[in-house]
Formats: C-alpha cells, sequence, structure tokens
C-alpha cells in the first residue's frame, strides 16, 4: 500500500488490518504518535487524515491507502525550525510531561488551519477529544489563542 | 514537541521478546492448581511462576506483604494480583499462550468495604491539650461524617518497562518512573542482585502523579524475571485497561469530625477520626495516613486537638501513592467543618476562617510552632480580591453558587523523612567548561530538568546552556530520594543550589574536572518524635486559598464547575509559568475528584475500568483556572521555594461543595458530587 506521510510518499507491505497506530511507530518509526488508552478516548494517538484529526489507534492501515497523513514529525517547518504553534506551546508551558503534545499539536493545528478567529471555547471544543492530566488545560488553550493573533 | 523524546515504548529493541502478567480474576482465595494447557507448545515462550523467582517472593516497600507473584497453594487477596508472567516473540503468540493457562482458586469471602474490614495495617494517634475536658467549655458542638472515594492518576502514559540481562548477570531495566532508587531495591530483593548488578533508567515519564512512585517496582521486577529467564530482552507495557484495573489508586476514606465552639466562634476542640482503604496490600498506606492524619485538623488553631487515624485491609487492589497523599481526603472533611460549624453559628465560613486560621507563632496539631512563611492569610485575601463578581445564572433550571477552601500542605518528607534518608546529589564542572548535575530526581513533567539547571546556572553565574542534568540511572547518580512529597524544587533543588556555589568557590583556586557531593542536612532546630506524632512534622508548609464557581442543572444534577480562583504561597516561584502550570494542573485534577471520577467496584474488582468509562475531565469540562502567586520567602528553600507539587489538589474538593451547596441549598458529605448524588440530595431535602 500507498500514502503520504509528512509529506513523504511510503509504500509498504502490510496486512490491512492492523491499527495505523503501530504501522506508524513500528514499520515507518514515526513513535512521536502516541497511544493512552488504544479505545479512541484520549487523543495521544492523534494524526491528521487528509487535514481531519482521527485517533489513530481506531483506523486500519488498509483505510489510508492514497491518503495524506500528517504526524508530530511533520510539524515543524521545511528547515526543521519549530513552527509557531509548537513555539507557541513552549513559550507558554502548554507541555508538561510532553506525552499528549504530539496529539494536542496535531488538533490545534487542524483548528488553526480551519479558522484563525477562534475563541477560547473554540479552541475548548476543538481540543475536547484530546485528554491532557498535566496542565488543567488553561496554558494550551492560551498557546493556541496566542496563534490567533 | 517534535516526537522525538522516547518514552518506554518508544524504544525499539532488537530481539526484545512481548511479556504479559496474567492475574487473579478472584478477590479473595488460594490458588489451588495452575494448569499449562499440553495443547499449546509452551516451548514457543517463557512462563515465569513464583518458583522462578531468585530472590524474596517479596515487593520492597514498607512491609514485607506483598509477593511478586502469588505462589502455587498461595493466598488470593485482590483481584488482578499478578500470579504468572509470560513472554513471548510476538504479540499473537503471547495471547495464544494466555488463552492455554487455567488457574483454578479455591474461594473465600473478600472484604470489600473501610465498615466491614478488621485487619489494620497501621495507627496515628495526635493529641493536643485535652479534648475530654474541653468539652464542657463549647457552648456548641457540630458533628458531622465525610466520604472521599477512589482516584486513578491518570497519566497518560500506561506503566511499562524494558529488562535486558546482560552476560554478567546484571540486568538493566528501562521504564516509566518517578523513583529509580524504589526499583534499585527492589530488584536488588527480588532477583538477589547486588548494587551494581541492578540498573535502573528512567525513560521519559508520560505524567506520575504518585501512580509512578511505587508501583513501577512490580513492572520492573516483572520485566527483569522475565529477561532473565527468556535470555533476552522483555517488554512489558500495559495497556489502558490494565493499568486502570490493576495499578494503585488514591485511597478512599470516612472522616468523622466533632468540633466544639464558643457563641462567639472560638474555636474549643476538633475530635477527629480518620479511616483509610488501603487495599489489599500495605504499600505506602502507613505513610499516606500520616500525611492525612497531621493535615485532619485543617489550617487552623485549635487549643484541644484530637486526631485517631487508622488504615485498613480491604480485598481490592492496592491503593498507594496518588498527589497529596492523604491530606486532600481528610482536608476535604476539615474544610466542609468549617462551612458546618459557620452554618450552626448563622457566620459567614470566611470570617471564621480569618478567626481560626494559623498565623505566625501558632501551634499546629502535633505541636509545631509556625516561626516562618505562613501565607494563610496572604492567601485568602489575594484570592479573595481575585475572585470575579458572580453572574446570575441564564438559565432558569441551572443555580449557580460560590464556595471557598483555605488549605495548608507540608512540603518534603513527614517529621524526620529527610534525615533518614538523607539525600544526596553530585555536582561536576567538567574540562570543556561545562557543569553536571548528578540526581535521582526525575523529570515527570513538573519541570525538574529545567528548575535544577536554572538553580545550578544562577549559582554559578553562567547561561543556561552551560549546565546539563547526567541520565536519570542509578548506575551514575546518587540516591536524592524518590520524586514525591513536594520535596524535589525544595529540598533537592536547594542541595543542587548549595553544590553549584561550593564548585565556584573551588573553580577560583582549582582547575576542572572537579566533583563535589552534598547531602541533606537536617536543621538542629527541627524536632520531631515519631513515637508520640510531636513536634515538627514538616520543615515549612505552603497554603492556599481557592474559590470554585459552580453552575448546577437542578434538571440532571449535573455540576459544572466554571471559574477557579487559587491564590497560593509556593515561598518564592522559580519558575513562574511553570509553577502556574503545576497549580492548574492538580487543580484540575481535584475537579475532577470532586465532581466526575468515579470509580464503581464489582466483586471487589473495579467496574469501569476503561477510558470509555472513567472519565476524566477535558477541555470542555475544565474551567478556567486563575493563579495567583503569592511569594512569602523560607530561609532554608532555595531562594525561598517552598513545594507546592501536592499543594493544588487540596483545595477544590471543598470549595466545590461548598459552591453546591450555596447553588442548591444541600450539603453533599460525599464526593465525587455525581448527578446521582446531587439529585438525590435536592430530592430528600
Amino acid at each position: 500500500m500507498r500514502f503520504t506521510l509528512n509529506g513523504r510518499t511510503v509504500s509498504l507491505d502490510v496486512v490491512g488490518t492492523r491499527r495505523l497506530l503501530d504501522v506508524l511507530r513500528e514499520d515507518l518509526g514515526a513513535t512521536g504518535t502516541k497511544e493512552g488508552c488504544g479505545e479512541g478516548e484520549c487523543g495521544a494517538c492523534s494524526v491528521l487524515i487528509d487535514g481531519e484529526v482521527v485517533d489513530s489507534c481506531l483506523v486500519a492501515a488498509g483505510q489510508v491507502e492514497g491518503r495524506d497523513i500528517v504526524t508530530v514529525e511533520g510539524l515543524a517547518l521545511q528547515d526543521g525550525k519549530l513552527s509557531q504553534l509548537q513555539q507557541a506551546f513552549i513559550e507558554h508551558g502548554a507541555a508538561q510531561c510532553g506525552i499528549c503534545t504530539p496529539g494536542m499539536l496535531l488538533a490545534a493545528h487542524a483548528l488553526l488551519q480551519q479558522s484563525k478567529r477562534l475563541t477560547a471555547d473554540d479552541v475548548r471544543e476543538g481540543l475536547a477529544g484530546n485528554l491532557c492530566r498535566c496542565t488543567g488545560y488553561t496554558k494550551i488553550i492560551d498557546a493556541v489563542l496566542s496563534c490567533t493573533k | 514537541m517534535t516526537g522525538r523524546a522516547r518514552y518506554t515504548d518508544d524504544i525499539t529493541v532488537p530481539g526484545a521478546w512481548y511479556g504479559r502478567t496474567i492475574r487473579s480474576t478472584i478477590a479473595r482465595g488460594a490458588i489451588r492448581s495452575i494448569t499449562l494447557d499440553p495443547a499449546f507448545d509452551w516451548s514457543r515462550v517463557v512462563v515465569v511462576t513464583a518458583d522462578d523467582i531468585p530472590g524474596d517472593n517479596v515487593v520492597q516497600l514498607i512491609r514485607d506483604d506483598q509477593p511478586v507473584l502469588a505462589p502455587k497453594g498461595g493466598e488470593i487477596r485482590h483481584k488482578e494480583e499478578p500470579i504468572l508472567l509470560l513472554a513471548a516473540p510476538d504479540r499473537a503468540t503471547l495471547e495464544e499462550a494466555a488463552s492455554h493457562i487455567h488457574i483454578e482458586y479455591e474461594l473465600a469471602t473478600p472484604v470489600s468495604d473501610i465498615g466491614s474490614a478488621t485487619l489494620v495495617f497501621s495507627t496515628v494517634d495526635i493529641a493536643k491539650g485535652d479534648v475530654t475536658s474541653a468539652q464542657r467549655e463549647a457552648d456548641i458542638v457540630v458533628e458531622r461524617e465525610f466520604r472521599v472515594g477512589l482516584q486513578e492518576q491518570l497519566y497518560i502514559e500506561p506503566q511499562g518497562a524494558i529488562a535486558f540481562p546482560e552476560a554478567d548477570g546484571t540486568i538493566r531495566v528501562i521504564g516509566s518512573l518517578q523513583c529509580p532508587y524504589y526499583v534499585h531495591r527492589a530488584l536488588k530483593r527480588a532477583l538477589k542482585l547486588t548494587d551494581q548488578q541492578a540498573v535502573v533508567v528512567q525513560a521519559e515519564t508520560g505524567g506520575g502523579f504518585g501512580g509512578k512512585e511505587e508501583y513501577p517496582s512490580i513492572v520492573a521486577v516483572h520485566a527483569a524475571l522475565l529477561a532473565r529467564k527468556a535470555g533476552r530482552p522483555v517488554r512489558l507495557i500495559y495497556d489502558r485497561h490494565e493499568d486502570l484495573a490493576a495499578t494503585t489508586k488514591r485511597h478512599p476514606g470516612v472522616i468523622r469530625h466533632r468540633t466544639g465552639v464558643k457563641k462567639d466562634g472560638t474555636l474549643v476542640f476538633q475530635d477527629i477520626e480518620v479511616v483509610l482503604d488501603g487495599g489489599a496490600y500495605c504499600t505506602l498506606t502507613p505513610v499516606v495516613l500520616s500525611r492525612a492524619a497531621i493535615h485532619a485538623a485543617g489550617a487552623y488553631s485549635c487549643p484541644n486537638v484530637r486526631i485517631r487515624a487508622r488504615a485498613v485491609a480491604t480485598n481490592t487492589p492496592p491503593n498507594g501513592a496518588f498527589r497529596g497523599f492523604g491530606a486532600p481526603q481528610s482536608l476535604f472533611a476539615a474544610e466542609l467543618m468549617v462551612e458546618h460549624v459557620a452554618e450552626r453559628l448563622g457566620r459567614s465560613s470566611v470570617d471564621l476562617r480569618r478567626l481560626w486560621m494559623l498565623r505566625l507563632g501558632d501551634t499546629t496539631a502535633t505541636g509545631q510552632v509556625l516561626t516562618e512563611s505562613v501565607g494563610s492569610e496572604l492567601v485568602l485575601d489575594a484570592a479573595l480580591k481575585a475572585a470575579p463578581p458572580i453572574r446570575p445564572s441564564a438559565h432558569p433550571t441551572i443555580r449557580r453558587g460560590r464556595g471557598l477552601s483555605l488549605v495548608f500542605h507540608g512540603s518534603g518528607f513527614t517529621g524526620s523523612g529527610e534525615k533518614k534518608l538523607q539525600g544526596t546529589i553530585g555536582f561536576e564542572a567538567l574540562a570543556d567548561g561545562t557543569f553536571r548535575i548528578l540526581t535521582a530526581s526525575t523529570e515527570i513533567g513538573q519541570g525538574t530538568k529545567t528548575i535544577f539547571c536554572q538553580l545550578a546556572a544562577d549559582a554559578l553565574g553562567v547561561g543556561l546552556d552551560k549546565v546539563a542534568l547526567a541520565p536519570q540511572d542509578t548506575s551514575l547518580v546518587p540516591d536524592s530520594g524518590p520524586t514525591v512529597a513536594s520535596r524535589t524544587a525544595m529540598i533537592v533543588g536547594r542541595l543542587v543550589q548549595e553544590a553549584a556555589t561550593e564548585i565556584k568557590e573551588r573553580l577560583k583556586r582549582e582547575k576542572p574536572p572537579l566533583r563535589v557531593e552534598k547531602s541533606y542536612i537536617q536543621p538542629d532546630s527541627v524536632h520531631w518524635d515519631e513515637t508520640t506524632y510531636q513536634g515538627d512534622a514538616y520543615p515549612v508548609y505552603a497554603w492556599a486559598c481557592t474559590i470554585a464557581d459552580v453552575d448546577v442543572d437542578m434538571t440532571t444534577g449535573e455540576v459544572r464547575v466554571t471559574d477557579l480562583v487559587t491564590a497560593v504561597d509556593c515561598g518564592k516561584a522559580l519558575h513562574p509559568v511553570m509553577a502556574e502550570g503545576q497549580i492548574e494542573g492538580g487543580c484540575l485534577q481535584a475537579v475532577g475528584w470532586a465532581t466526575i471520577e468515579e470509580i464503581k467496584m464489582k466483586d471487589g474488582g473495579y467496574q469501569n475500568d476503561r477510558l470509555a468509562t472513567y472519565l476524566i475531565p477535558t477541555a470542555l469540562d475544565a474551567p478556567r483556572i486563575r493563579t495567583i502567586l503569592v511569594e512569602n520567602p523560607y530561609s532554608r528553600g532555595p531562594f525561598g521555594a517552598k513545594g507546592i507539587g501536592e499543594l493544588p489538589m487540596d483545595g477544590p474538593a471543598p470549595a466545590i461543595i461548598a459552591a453546591i451547596h450555596d447553588a442548591t441549598g444541600v450539603w453533599l458529605d460525599e464526593i465525587p458530587a455525581t448527578p446521582e448524588k446531587v439529585l438525590a440530595a435536592c430530592a430528600s431535602r
């Protein structure tokens, strides 16, 4: 099968029923995508498929044939510098233990792609599928809102 | 941030096998037989039973009551108790093998709750003045019983460890953990290893909150036993379901208060009974109970106090360390008691707190005279000033209310804990002009790395880029103690600061490389008597006042915490953004505990042991949390800092229950305040 991962075409020979999460982590070494629950509840395994936030633990590899996938490894700018959003996460203290951060960044990235005019409530709504146990969300919301200016 | 950080499960180990724990399905009884079905080819896998343990079949901690694996014929004390371990080259084989194991039990009747428990793990008695004779002086006596429930730490990265057996008998374990030397001691004991043969390395750790204080010893010992027998690395990574079902939780408890006051509000006596449920094995329960007891009278000055605390055993999975460590349970009751007494007196509870609160020079329940950095009034004033005006509810079925709490939390270990531990750090000036801090204190999201490097760079007068933290690897770093008890920045941070200052002095005369070691020295002024529970229970206390606003939906019973303001006396904020982050995260964990995080028990196990059924607050559920850092320096903390990691877990729950009362007129005595409980309380009014 073939799909695009962070701008590069990958072709793989995998059993189509395997979880996309495992294919990314085990076959492609993209371990930035984390497993928090394996049941689509926590969002730690969030990736973007054609720009939409999806829990990769609930996606079968066979479903992503020909699709465009972005993981946290693909968020930095072309020259390797951190994106505005990643920079904002650091400056606002939006990452503590860091395990939810990849999924949180992708959900926030997708939200900012949709609109730059976001309220705090929009951000809460947009990130509601991604659990964080460290921050209380306040600093994450502040970080995302700082990118709307 | 970029996906490059390697957490345990991200580490690729060629040739490693996958491990799995086979657990009991009963809450109490004995193992009659373990049968490995001959239909499966057992040469494809590795099986470890209690017979394969080279050392003691004991999880090393406080008591020797918990086995690494329940032995054949041995007792089962809780559901999900580990009995057997499996390792296989791939997951499919592992599952196939697991389905061919049959365990038969002899059933016994489990003890399922505090009320029916008879076995006592530990007791603590604290006495100040004379409660019995003081009862005559009181005009009004208020009695009340409170209950608090189980809570899961719910770090987003589940427990996990990878064990590597080496040719010389060394076993190296890399894992998700808070306390490398706890795991080190556990490995030595169960696998009969020397100090050098047991090596423990912390991987990036995706949250702990106490859940990775003692439990990782079990995961690591299991992985090590499998790796030793398999003769190859074994990865033992829990999935969320196993993590929820089997690992430690916050101790549930029943707390009874009897408080006597004079008509003018003067506090005459507090008579308090605390009972915590330790679950099936002792784990850290006596220490949790100790902290619960010491905080049980709340942040108030009372001449006559009696605190009787005990922790009992039930046939439920063991409870253990969780942010706050017993204090949130007893402070919940203490704070609500202020509300009940205020209501009886017809006075504002804020005024009563002002009247009762511990101030500089006052004496706590253990007889500790507070000589510095007492922030009770500062935080109360700061929170009241910052609280937004109460907006009226726009919806006819939604009632709005506000509640307040005032709490304190001892920073660092209790009593002589630090003195006994003698936490040690190393500090090196390297030949290339850089510096290295050697500690076993772990980064679990709370900022250890940043704070330590910042303290060292500041003391040395060099840039932050010149200082690095050595890996948390027991073969490299000395034992600076566990990363618990709000002690890392205050106690270990101070050692880092002292070591850096000493190195700077020495560099004036000597050339690098240089190395110094610093150990904690208890000041002579600190006195603690463990047998009487009298004296300086903690080196210092941090203080917090929390104001919670809630919306209660009178048709559904749903409680939504809309706003939370918390003023925290942290001594000195070493890194204000990270200090706020700690406080906000702790507050939200407390909001969850108070409102939606409920574990339902069934046959001695947890009924809702999946993330679909055990809910924690999402960004939509979370209130806007406003933190006010109040600086009130502590003379022996680095730049005056006090430990605040656990404090934010204490205040929100009682403030929320008081807010629900303000909104609805009913008092709940139990958390979580689920819709069922709120509706039932409103209906019975």
